[in-house]
């Protein structure tokens, strides 16, 4: 099955943000009053490891697993777009504890108020999806 | 070896293993970013017939709807299998701040005072959820990317427009912990 490996990165993924407890309100809110480095060790190391594999990866052309070459995209230039669309979504962030991966992540745990978060950022995906064009970007 | 996992594990393994998620996701030819899922979600209920923002080939993404599928089974695994059920471990400073809002020392990964289905079912924990979530989902997308995709994957990759877009996470974050959680708790 071509999807399993999908699957399966995603249970790593949900485990190690459970087990870091990256999901956790608690450490969000620990996070934006600065009164531990957990998350900040956390963000800094993956961002330290990411910029070197990315490095490399561009570096030494390498090819994924099909044998294509692995293309970055870079972000389309604007200020606008990123700083308002940003604040938005730090907004959110905070009031609920979690970004889009941990809102699942805390499914898994039973933690079944978060259906209702997700329910939101639905709908929100979608307005924004509708009012796009009307948005300075 | 379980008991040894079942601890929370510290920041520079969960770094390094995002980061390892990061790359094999790369080596599978696709990119980490995970609120292209809410996009994908809306597109796959038929949103594309309404508005075009919607109308491209969902089904090109049904892998990164395996990764959320796997998030959630993650979610599962660690706390039925790898968890001592113990509370968050953070710092008193925060314990106290918490508590000058009304909200009580962690007891275990979230608050009740936030996530019981008590709060739910209240007006105000109900909007909460419901706008926060809302503007999760907003946001991101008008940022073209959340904590996965611009935090992790752009800045890797050195992009001006997603430290910019972090700058803006941050400063909402803040905005909700200093001004609008003493209102609202």
């Amino acid at each position: 099955m071509k999807g399993l490996k999908f699957i399966i990165a995603g249970i790593l993924f949900g485990i190690v943000m459970s087990k870091s407890e990256a999901i956790s309100w608690y450490r969000i809110q620990e996070m934006f009053r600065f009164q531990s480095f957990h998350m900040y060790g956390i963000i800094g190391t993956a961002v330290v490891l990411g910029t070197i594999i990315t490095y490399l990866i561009k570096k030494y052309n390498l090819r994924d697993y099909q044998g294509n070459p692995i293309v970055f995209k870079p972000k389309e230039k604007s200020v606008a777009r990123y700083l308002i669309g940003g604040t938005i979504f730090g907004l959110g962030w905070a009031l609920t504890g979690a970004c889009p991966g941990p809102l699942f992540v805390n499914l898994g745990h039973g933690f079944w108020a978060f259906l209702l978060v997700i329910a939101g950022a639905i709908v929100g995906t979608f307005t924004y999806g509708v009012v796009k064009d009307r948005l300075p970007h | 070896m379980i008991e040894f996992i079942s601890q929370p594990w510290p920041w520079y393994v969960s770094g390094a293993v995002i980061a390892f998620v990061m790359m094999i996701l790369l080596f599978f030819g696709k990119s980490f970013g995970f609120s292209s899922n809410l996009r994908v979600i809306c597109a796959a209920c038929g949103a594309g017939k309404k508005v075009k923002f919607f109308d491209f080939d969902w089904r090109a993404q049904t892998w990164n709807l395996l990764f959320l599928v796997g998030a959630i089974v993650g979610g599962f695994v660690a706390s039925e299998f790898l968890s001592t059920g113990e509370a968050v471990q953070i710092s008193q400073a925060t314990i106290q701040d918490l508590s000058q809002l009304g909200i009580s020392a962690p007891e275990s990964l979230q608050p009740d005072e936030v996530f019981s289905l008590e709060s739910l079912l209240t007006v105000k924990g109900f909007l909460i959820l419901l706008l926060g979530g809302f503007m999760i989902g907003f946001g991101s997308r008008y940022a073209g990317g959340c904590t996965s995709g611009h935090a992790i994957s752009g800045i890797s990759n050195l992009q001006l427009p997603s430290l910019i877009a972090v700058i803006g996470f941050f400063i909402g974050g803040l905005i909700t912990t200093w001004v609008l959680l003493p209102l609202i708790f």
